[in-house]
């Protein structure tokens, strides 16, 4: 300000005013940003109502430590871990899938593939990510399952396996596209250093590249995981409605999200215990992506490599 | 590594081309006009589609504007030292990641239930805009960052209040990375089952849609056909994903095609 005051009244600057148009969009954009809120408030809210009057008929602790789930039978039993179990036999075999081959396509692309070739492939991978999952599901159950049987599997005709390697492959295009903006990020000096070295392609791509961008491709592990946590349809359509606790991936189970989808769907009475069951349900199922999604969020800041 | 990208590509293949053979002999204009009957031969899936159409433009209609006004906060206006804009940043980044299934129970408890619209196509709708909003959001964000200071900054030395700035310079620069963005937000919202089953989405709708009226969408068509046991349901809910799997990929094509189009370097 005695800058402009010492230059003298003729030349000093007008005087910031407010216009009252900039202050409406100002208000409407403010108006817009906080729905994404209001959209949070709401899941928090709409979950947590009816989960506590479950929890006022079922105890938390046979609803966290008891391993029958049959909510609709009589005498019901509450215990989730049969759900929670089928969830992550689910996501352990996806996994399984979709790590090592995400991370393989992504090295490929990023250190392998020419520039030409990257740019044809990368849009048939954004294909693969955008197959909805009703139709995976679908192919899950009548291609992959009978052909796991024509291999000699015994697997039951919903099972865990079919969904869980077509669920592994859907997400091998979120594993890769992040594990590759995390390779794009490792500067050239590093990969010409161990060439200089003497060190081969694939050397420096497994033990200069990948090390070097370790976060970026644990965060792609994390939400790759927590997607398959969350994914519905292709377990409901081709893994079955049976929770039980069984690490045996041939067999029929019940993920939390297929007991959702499988009750929600229904004509449930409002304020039934059935009706209160999914939102007990659903209200593990958010806590556990939710506290996923922060770890992942958490690790890429602490192990950010920062790089000029 | 070629063993991944050939497991990758490969599984897509194989699922165009056996989805393809499949459903072929069902792919008839009985599909198209026909509504869903318990007779496999008579069934159709006319109202599933136009329902399905109606959900898209609902999404569009609501999805876009919201999610680049957020965007627009978020970039030219949110001052970042404010906690509550770190935590709208936050809580964007988290929606991205909550199964859809979950926004499903929000439809159920709130808009189904607890202001009593019912299951009604609208419902759904607003679902699937909750749903892809934070993918639009993120589009347009990384749009709007892309476009250089310098033309904010040119802008403003030729007088142009804040909002001037934003409408007339950063807005139309940013355009084609939003379309992109909203036409792949889109195409999901299209394809996505989970939270429409759990708003209600109904087998048997034997007429076409309306905006306040009880509706069902392709997919969960595709879904409903996929558990009855009659073989001839399956061959019809593989001729249903074909004309799924055209309409989103159809839209990623497009979306694709604009991005590589309408890249440009400043």
């Amino acid at each position: 300000m005695t800058s402009t005051e010492a230059l003298g009244p003729a030349l000093a600057l007008p005087r910031k005013r407010i216009r009252p148009g900039e202050l409406v969009v100002r208000a409407i954009l403010f108006l817009a940003a906080a729905i994404s809120v209001l959209t949070t408030l709401g899941i928090v809210v709409s979950l947590l109502l009816p989960a506590v009057e479950f929890f006022r008929e079922v105890s938390p602790w046979e609803f966290l430590t008891g391993t029958t789930w049959a909510p609709l039978f009589e005498p019901a039993h509450f215990g989730v871990v049969p759900l929670v179990v089928g969830t992550l036999m689910i996501s352990f075999w996806s996994a399984l899938v979709a790590f090592p081959l995400g991370v393989g396509v992504a090295i490929y692309l990023s250190e392998y593939a020419r520039p030409r070739v990257t740019a044809a492939l990368k849009p048939i991978l954004e294909i693969l990510a955008a197959i909805p999952t009703v139709v995976l599901g679908y192919f899950a159950l009548t291609f992959v399952t009978p052909l796991l049987r024509d291999v000699g599997l015994q697997v039951e005709i919903f099972n865990a396996l079919a969904a869980s390697l077509v669920l592994g492959v859907m997400l091998i295009p979120t594993v890769a596209s992040l594990s590759e903006d995390a390779m794009a990020a490792v500067p050239r000096d590093l990969r010409d250093g161990g060439y200089a070295l003497g060190a081969d392609k694939l050397q420096v791509s497994t033990r200069i590249v990948v090390p070097a961008a370790v976060s970026g491709i644990i965060a792609a592990f994390v939400l790759a995981f927590s997607r398959a946590v969350g994914e519905t349809m292709i377990v409901l359509i081709a893994a079955g409605q049976l929770p039980q606790i069984t690490f045996d991936p041939r067999e029929t189970i019940e993920t939390m999200t297929a007991f959702i989808g499988a009750t929600g769907n229904g004509d449930v009475p409002t304020g039934s215990i059935e009706y209160k069951t999914i939102f007990a349900v659903g209200l593990t199922l958010f806590v556990i992506t939710l506290v996923m999604n922060l770890v992942s969020i958490r690790l890429v800041r602490r192990f950010r490599e920062v790089y000029e | 590594m070629l063993f991944a990208m050939l497991v990758a590509f490969g599984t897509l293949a194989v699922l165009l081309v056996d989805t393809l053979i499949t459903g072929w002999p069902e792919l008839d204009r009985q599909l198209f006009s026909g509504p869903p009957s318990t007779v496999p031969e008579e069934a159709g899936a006319r109202p599933a589609i136009l329902a399905t159409l109606y959900l898209g433009l609902i999404v569009l209609l609501l999805s876009v504007p919201i999610g680049v006004l957020t965007a627009i906060y978020l970039e030219e206006y949110a001052d970042r030292e404010r906690w509550w804009n770190r935590a709208i940043e936050v809580n964007i980044q988290n929606l991205a990641a909550v199964p859809s299934i979950v926004y499903g129970i929000l439809g159920l408890a709130f808009i189904v239930r607890g202001i009593g619209v019912g299951r009604v196509v609208l419902a759904g709708g607003l679902i699937l805009t909750l749903v892809v909003l934070p993918t639009v959001v993120v589009a347009s964000r990384e749009a709007i960052r892309a476009v250089p200071d310098s033309i904010r900054q040119g802008a403003f030395a030729l007088g142009a209040t804040k909002w001037q700035v934003v409408w007339r310079q950063v807005l139309p620069a940013s355009i084609p990375g939003m379309a992109t963005g909203s036409i792949l937000a889109l195409s999901r919202a299209v394809g996505e089952t989970a939270p429409l089953i759990m708003v209600g989405a109904i087998v048997y709708v034997a007429f076409d849609p309306t905006l306040f009226g009880s509706y069902t969408a392709l997919p969960v068509q595709i879904y409903n056909w996929t558990k009855q046991p009659d073989p001839t349901f399956q061959t019809l809910a593989a001729a249903g994903a074909i004309v799924l799997l055209t309409i989103v990929l159809g839209m990623n094509a497009v979306a694709i095609f604009l991005r590589n189009r309408y890249r440009r370097q400043w």
